[in-house]
């Protein structure tokens, strides 16, 4: 076998245990991502925590895909910024990739075919290994040898970064122990790559040290965990159209049902999954499953809150509880739509003709997506109105490592305000749109409760209390008032923000919501560090309750940490408390990629210097 | 023939079905439609059929989109649920409706301009899903609620009240039922309710997608000279294939017909179909044959009205997703969630 000889000397290589950033660019569809996703679960099971991320085209094979995983003793889950060690295996994006590399970083790639020297940086560690060549005199198969040069490099860097091939092995041995056929060959290249790397390879700075810092947490994408909050949350009803970044979640409703929700006695469903023609249709199901006393939802992303919203406004001004779970991405058309944002509060904040506001409920990790799905479907009972849930392709589509899902068996379905047959039988009077008891919720009755009493007919908004036809300007106005009632209403319902005060008395203070969590916090640490104390203010729902004025009343300046160009909650956060826009400074990230630690510190220090601190 | 029986009581809204109800019973608000609107006498039919099969009125879900005839629904069947959705989207709300509650009945109403137009799609797809309902399409050639406007099923050459001739071909709502597959596709006509209400009540026993046109004339937009929805057109082009009768599988009805002639279909519900067939070589059972027939009389310009194709053995919506019998709106929190244990073995199966 050659002996690599790319190694060109930086200056100081960079040095850290625990604490980096391995990329890797591979070309999609050549079996990278699970041998990525090997790497990162590796360095999980050794204690110490990762947050990885997929960066994806939109086709399925041929493009450039690159997985980002952060490795970070302390927990931080957000991207930092920034590439210590990257594993170039794509030539078509060599020159990009290797441009991302911090200095005295690392790079590690195929040297199988000489590179130019122009190709190359003398600021870092080029570590060269001749995988294909390795492969080709290995193995026979065309697939065998591109499937194992993944498992090969994997080997290669457990040796470099010191990672336990003990926790590798046990995880190859858990994902083939139905297959044991592929087990042996897998490990026999995983080794192989180990053994190269150990032998041939010159030691790094960067290395995976046993810890214990994830403890009991659970690694688990977005979309699974919400599909298990719809399980938990008693949907039975789930209308859909296939669009990432959501389309696993309808999946992963139905596989979790088919597990879940089978009648013992009958062997039948109990569930119904639809997969419709479009997401009108899709939301056309949902919204009368919803005015049927099912528990329903959909799951979408922004061109089908687009399609949706003439009958989302429908469902509002007719007050039927549907869940919308939108995924949001970069939008329109193709391609950007395989990267993630926030860019979809507005639209989903005010979806529909006339005048409309609904509740946004907004996670941020896996977690809060079961937690939040299942709530929804609780608020929107309660509330008879569409609650969204505004998770993004970031969390939705990427595992990350969260708090276990949690579900207390003292929970109870909150279905709100339906009159029973009872009731009705007992003479009580209903009236579809009044309301008896000053929150703005009227009471709802379901078709074929009773005989004679409490039927109605539903439609838009020509209609008194008693749900009569009638186009009288003031019974609109009436309803119209009591639909913002409710919505006050709402405002104590939903999740309360989540504050986070510095160590140190400060005046400054920022807003973050969903995805830019972990990155928010670590870059509020970093932060602190440089001097720059701030209060930070996680705000978990449209509307904001009281305590998200009090933060904005009781600092300044008050930046908004978010990831689409419009400044989309500063909006919502100006017209919800009638705010002088001035009072909150925008810090926006919309290139389609999470937003790091690194580009919030910057934002903050330009602030900062602008305003003639020293930093 | 039986639904027309008039019954020996003075006061006819006062007979009562095996239920104990009133034909009263089974009606809604004071229509506001145009005195003389072909809708009002498809609500009238629709009135008899459900007295006729002594169905509580409470027991049906009524659901419609947008346009005269998507307002009709609050015309009958007051002590039903009634929901008007939006333009071109009835067919959808009805399947999640019906995906809630599987114990009810559920009718669908519908325009020409609701069904073919915008909500072409949505008509496909339910009819495809196999939808349990009772899908009725008020068909006038126009949009009447806007005017006058043409719609999707209007003949070419038809001639607007204002006098624009329509140049786009017509989708004919049957044929296109019976391509996609609809397990009942039958065509009424407001004016001939002796035909028309036991299609609905056929319609309503079957199980599945049973779609009815009804050729409804607009008396304000498309009933003049040179329509071909309006009422002396239809009258004179009405080409029936058959008349029928719905026999409750209780009622041992005795009604002889020349054998040949007459044709009894058991239903799922466990009713009959009687067809008299009105000609010799129209067979409801082949889907193909009735695509034929449809197509030969529609060249003629003839408008081919009764029950043109029904498969009795047909499944529906739920027998496909395999749901329990129990409506799922009526689960318990026990027979839905999980439960705290199962989720500890989940969240440990994630580490
Ligand atoms: C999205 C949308 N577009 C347009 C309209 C306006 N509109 C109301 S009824 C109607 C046509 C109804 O025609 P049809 O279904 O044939 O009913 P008809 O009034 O003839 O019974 C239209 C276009 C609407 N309500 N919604
Ligand atoms: S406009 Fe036409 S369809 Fe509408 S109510 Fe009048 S007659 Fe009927
Ligand atoms: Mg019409």
């Amino acid at each position: 076998m050659p002996v690599t000889d790319a190694r060109t000397v930086p200056a100081a290589p960079l040095e850290a245990v625990n604490d980096f950033v391995v990329k890797f660019a591979n070309v999609n569809g050549s079996g990278s991502a699970s041998a990525n996703e090997l790497f990162a679960r590796a360095i999980l099971r050794m204690g110490v925590p990762v947050g990885p991320r997929n960066i994806f085209p939109s086709n399925i094979q041929g493009l450039p895909t690159w997985y980002e995983v952060r490795i970070s003793g302390a927990g931080h889950l957000g991207r930092r910024g920034g590439v210590d060690l990257m594993v170039a295996m794509n030539p078509q994006t060599w020159d990009d990739d290797i441009a991302e590399v911090d200095v005295g970083g690392y790079l590690f790639y195929d040297s199988t075919r000489p590179l130019a020297a122009t190709k190359m940086r003398s600021d870092i560690t080029m570590i060269g290994m001749p995988l294909t060549e390795i492969c080709n005199s290995t193995w026979a198969d065309p697939r065998q040898r591109q499937l194992f040069k993944n498992i090969l490099y994997v080997g290669a860097l457990a040796a470099l970064l010191r990672i336990d091939m003990g926790a590798i092995e046990t995880l190859i041995a858990e994902q083939y122990k139905s297959k044991p056929r592929l087990l042996e060959p897998n490990v026999q290249a995983l080794r192989m790559g180990y053994v190269y790397a150990r032998d041939h390879l010159p030691a790094i700075g960067l290395s995976v040290r046993r810890s214990n810092a994830v403890g009991d947490r659970i690694f688990i994408d977005g979309n699974r965990a919400a599909a298990l909050g719809c399980v938990y949350g008693g949907a039975t009803v789930c209308a859909w159209y296939p669009i990432t970044p959501s389309s696993s979640l309808a999946e992963s409703f139905q596989n979790y049902c088919h597990k879940l929700r089978i009648d013992p006695a009958s062997g039948r469903r109990r569930y119904a999954v639809v997969q419709a023609e479009d997401e009108i249709a899709s939301i056309g199901i949902v919204a009368g499953a919803g005015w049927n006393g099912a528990r329903a939802f959909t799951a979408t992303s922004g061109p089908g809150i687009s399609l949706m919203s003439e009958i989302i406004g429908l469902a509002y001004f007719a007050e039927i509880p549907m869940t919308i779970i939108d995924v949001q991405r970069g939008g329109p058309s193709t391609g950007m739509p395989t990267r993630t944002q926030q860019a979809d509060l507005v639209a989903c904040a005010y979806a529909s003709h006339g005048d409309t506001r609904h509740v946004l409920l907004f996670p941020e990790d896996p977690h809060e997506c079961f937690e939040f799905a299942a709530s929804a479907l609780d608020l929107a009972d309660r509330l008879q109105t569409p609650v969204f849930v505004m998770s993004d392709l970031d969390i939705a589509m990427n595992q990350r490592l969260c708090a276990p899902l949690a579900w207390s068996e003292t929970n109870r379905y909150d279905r709100g305000k339906v009159m029973s047959f009872e009731q009705l039988e007992a003479g009580t009077d209903f009236g579809r749109y009044k309301d008896v008891d000053g929150d703005g919720i009227p009471w709802r009755t379901l078709p074929g409760t009773h005989p004679t009493r409490g039927s109605y007919f539903t439609r838009g908004t020509s209609r008194d209390a008693y749900a009569r036809y009638s186009e009288r300007g003031r019974d609109y106005v009436d309803n119209m008032e009591r639909l913002l009632r409710k919505f006050d209403t709402a405002r104590s319902l939903v999740p309360p923000p989540v504050p986070n005060a510095s160590h140190r008395p400060t005046t400054w203070g920022a807003i973050y919501f969903g995805s830019t969590a972990p990155a928010m916090r670590e870059a509020v640490e970093s932060l602190e560090q440089a001097g720059l104390a701030m209060d930070i203010l996680r705000v978990r729902a449209f509307p904001f309750s009281g305590a998200v004025r009090e933060f904005i009343e009781s600092h300044g300046p008050v930046f908004v940490v978010e990831q689409n160009r419009d400044a989309q909650l500063r909006s919502l956060l100006v017209d919800d408390f009638g705010l002088d826009p001035a009072r909150l400074v925008p810090i926006l990230h919309f290139d389609g990629t999470p937003i790091t630690a690194r580009f919030i510190v910057g934002a903050v220090k330009a602030y900062a210097h602008e305003a003639g601190m020293p930093t | 023939m039986t639904w027309i029986a008039k019954p020996r009581l003075h006061h006819p809204t006062l007979a009562r079905n095996s239920l104990g109800y009133t034909r009263r019973d089974y009606e809604g608000k004071v229509s506001t439609l145009c005195a003389g609107c072909g809708h009002d006498s498809i609500s009238a039919a629709i009135v008899q059929a459900f007295w006729l099969m002594d169905i509580a009125p409470h027991r049906v879900a009524k659901l419609s989109g947008i346009g005269c005839s998507s307002k009709t629904p609050d015309y009958f069947l007051g002590p039903a649920h009634g929901f008007n959705t939006v333009h071109g989207r009835m067919p959808s709300v009805l399947t999640g409706a019906n995906l809630a509650n599987r114990s009810l009945i559920y009718l669908g109403v519908s325009g020409d301009g609701d069904s073919a137009s915008i909500g072409l799609g949505q008509f496909a797809h339910a009819i495809r899903r196999g939808v349990d309902m009772t899908y009725i399409v008020e068909n006038n050639g126009v949009y009447g609620l806007t005017k006058g406007q043409f719609s999707a099923t209007a003949d070419p050459g038809s001639v607007s009240k204002k006098g624009v001739a329509n140049t786009d071909g017509p989708l004919d709502l049957v044929g296109l039922a019976l391509l996609l597959g609809a397990s009942f596709v039958a065509r009424g006509f407001a004016g001939d309710k002796a035909q028309l209400v036991p299609l609905v009540q056929a319609a309503i026993s079957h199980k599945g997608s049973a779609i009815i046109d009804v050729i409804s004339p607009c008396i304000a937009f498309n009933n003049h000279a040179g329509s071909t929805k309006s009422y002396d057109y239809v009258r004179e082009h009405n080409e029936a294939v058959n008349q029928l009768d719905l026999v409750p599988s209780r009622n041992e009805i005795t009604v002889d017909y020349a054998a040949g002639e007459t044709v009894e279909l058991a239903q799922h519900d466990g009713t009959f179909l009687r067809l008299h067939k009105l000609r010799e070589d129209y067979d409801p059972h082949d889907r193909i044959g009735a695509m034929n027939y449809l197509h030969e009389h529609q060249a003629r310009g003839e408008v081919v009205t009764g029950l043109l194709y029904v498969d009795p053995a047909a499944q529906d919506l739920h027998a496909g997703l395999e749901t329990v019998e129990t409506p799922l709106n009526l689960l318990s929190e026990a027979e839905l969630c999980p439960g705290a244990a199962v989720l500890e073995h989940i969240n440990s199966s994630l580490r």
